[in-house]
């Protein structure tokens, strides 16, 4: 009798245990498939939805981002730099302080923009809904977009006339905020720590070089740039300046950057009337005098 | 109807019971009068650890008359390890593990090294980053990514105010790293609950550790990590050893 009800309580006990694991498994699974197949994004009038998003991904970003958005598609060995994780959640074009989501326009951007100096190029032929309906599934692949919300959007005021104070304003932002450690004291990316840049990943990296193109990273437009700066870009060694620019000395900096690209700015005309030269890192004591 | 009284009389005790239960328990908690201190060594050579080439920032190397050394294994005069962090791994009540020191963890940016190179933290606690170097430092620390924490990159030019920030889960340890000049690396050990970390004559202290029975977790960025069980009593600090030994 004492063995019946023994095995009996040992029958029930490992049949509850199942029935909670299978319960709790089935619980993760569904959140897994469904909650996540149904997240949307929101881009001015457009929504996108993760399921329209599917197939377009399966044709357009698979073999880059590979099937699980990890990255790591069948052509991800043969690139440099290396296709984005989208699991982890960590974007480099954001208009969202440095450790924060993107938002949903963020990600529309780079899709109809494309990254410079990388294999992603601009996906002009998607239209503006395919593009939404991508970034939802871009989106369902990180379970931080699921728990978190973006960052408070960066406020740039309108942009100052450009002026002769300002670029030299600027230059000094540049000497003291110490660009030029990586970007060059003529943003040719050769500064003193340029070629020891690595990524999170502790994969080589290479810094802006402003003498190549007149595209950046995250755009091209002067505000681009001056967002770029301030929000960091994340996973690089681009740091986030927000804590330590007022937007006027933000603006500055981007008045001199426009001075060192390659195209005619007038920016680089008032700094060729001025016969600006390039800071001098070894002589801080000469460089504040003048200021 | 009597029985209605029997089981209501029944209630109010169990409930006086129970807040009573609850009161001696927190009291109990907030007295915190257990101690665990002890010393950790390093058995063996320490290995070399070389001296720091910083002449591409000399802004830091005007700094160290005698250049820096690497400190991924830094040892005292009488085989004391530095650097290791001790905390609570199990065993500690859930309200002794919420418990965050009011007093904010000090993260300094000094002579192009980090001070302290392995900073011991709770969750939530307040994390200050100053630089008081006369350069620009970038300041990276990269949590395992899918994990509670989520990794940043501020740059703090010379003369920015600190800015304090908190992590948000535990984590052992989160790597820092300054891209700018890349030698510069050091790790925040975020835990639940008391931690101490040893200084060069190896002792460490953890202060405010509830009486009761705790398995210790000891962390070195180069020697891995070791548990031990201690059993804390009420106004008499425990003493627990540690040594790793060199590879």
């Amino acid at each position: 009798m004492r063995t019946i009800s023994t095995t009996w309580s040992l029958l029930l006990s490992a049949a509850v245990v199942f029935a909670f694991s299978a319960v709790s498994w089935s619980q993760v699974t569904q959140y897994d498939e469904e909650q996540r197949m149904n997240m949307e994004s929101h881009v001015g009038k457009l929504t996108g939805h993760a399921k329209d998003g599917q197939g377009l991904y399966r044709r357009f970003c698979i073999g880059c981002h590979g099937p699980i958005g990890d990255g790591e598609g069948e052509n991800a060995q043969w690139i440099d730099p290396k296709p984005r994780n989208f699991t982890l959640g960590i974007f480099k074009c954001r208009s969202t302080p440095t450790g924060t989501l993107p938002t949903d326009e963020d990600l529309f951007n780079t899709i109809g923009r494309g990254l410079v100096n990388s294999n992603m190029p601009r996906w002009f032929p998607l239209s503006d809904q395919d593009r939404a309906d991508l970034i939802a599934y871009v989106k369902h692949f990180s379970p931080r977009f699921a728990k978190e919300k973006p960052g408070p959007v960066l406020q740039i005021p309108a942009e100052p006339a450009v002026t002769a104070e300002r670029i030299k304003a600027g230059q000094e932002v540049f000497r003291h905020a110490e660009c030029w450690k990586c970007h060059g004291v003529t943003g040719r990316a050769n500064g003193p720590s340029a070629d020891t840049l690595t990524d999170d990943f502790n994969r080589p990296i290479k810094p802006f070089n402003f003498h190549d193109g007149t595209r950046f990273k995250c755009g091209e437009t002067d505000r681009d740039l001056y967002r770029i700066f301030m929000t960091g870009l994340d996973s690089t060694p681009m740091p986030s300046f927000a804590d330590n620019l007022k937007p006027d000395e933000a603006w500055d900096l981007v008045m001199y950057l426009r001075t060192l690209q390659p195209m005619n700015t007038p920016e680089k005309q008032i700094a060729k009337k001025l016969g600006l030269k390039p800071i001098n890192p070894n002589a801080p004591a000469a460089q504040s005098q003048t200021k | 109807m009597k029985s209605l009284y029997k089981s209501a009389a029944i209630l109010a005790v169990l409930v006086v019971v129970a807040l009573g239960l609850l009161f001696t328990d927190t009291r109990v908690n907030a007295a915190g009068e257990g101690k665990v201190t002890g010393s950790i060594k390093l058995e063996g050579t320490a290995p070399h650890m070389r001296p720091i080439d910083m002449s591409k920032d000399p802004t830091c190397s005007k700094q160290h008359p005698t250049p820096a050394r690497l400190e991924n294994v830094v040892v005292g005069p009488n085989g004391g390890l530095a650097n290791v962090v001790v905390y609570i791994s199990q065993g500690l009540s859930a309200s002794a593990a919420a418990a965050v020191p009011s007093k904010p963890i000090v993260w300094d940016q000094k002579g192009c090294m980090y001070q302290p190179h392995v900073a011991g933290m709770d969750v939530g606690q307040q994390l200050q980053v100053v630089n008081s170097d006369p350069t620009t430092h970038n300041i990276h620390p990269m949590p395992q990514p899918g994990g509670g924490n989520i990794g940043w990159n501020k740059s703090q030019p010379q003369g920015s105010p600190p800015f304090t920030t908190s992590w948000k889960a535990e984590e052992v340890a989160i790597p820092v790293k300054c891209n700018i000049h890349p030698w510069m690396h050091g790790y925040m050990v975020v835990v639940k609950g008391p931690y101490g970390v040893s200084d060069p004559s190896g002792s460490f202290t953890l202060d405010n550790v509830p009486p009761g029975t705790y398995t210790l977790t000891a962390w070195h960025e180069t020697y891995g990590t070791q548990t031990q069980k201690v059993t804390v009593a009420a106004g008499k600090p425990a003493t627990v050893n540690f040594t790793f030994k060199a590879k």
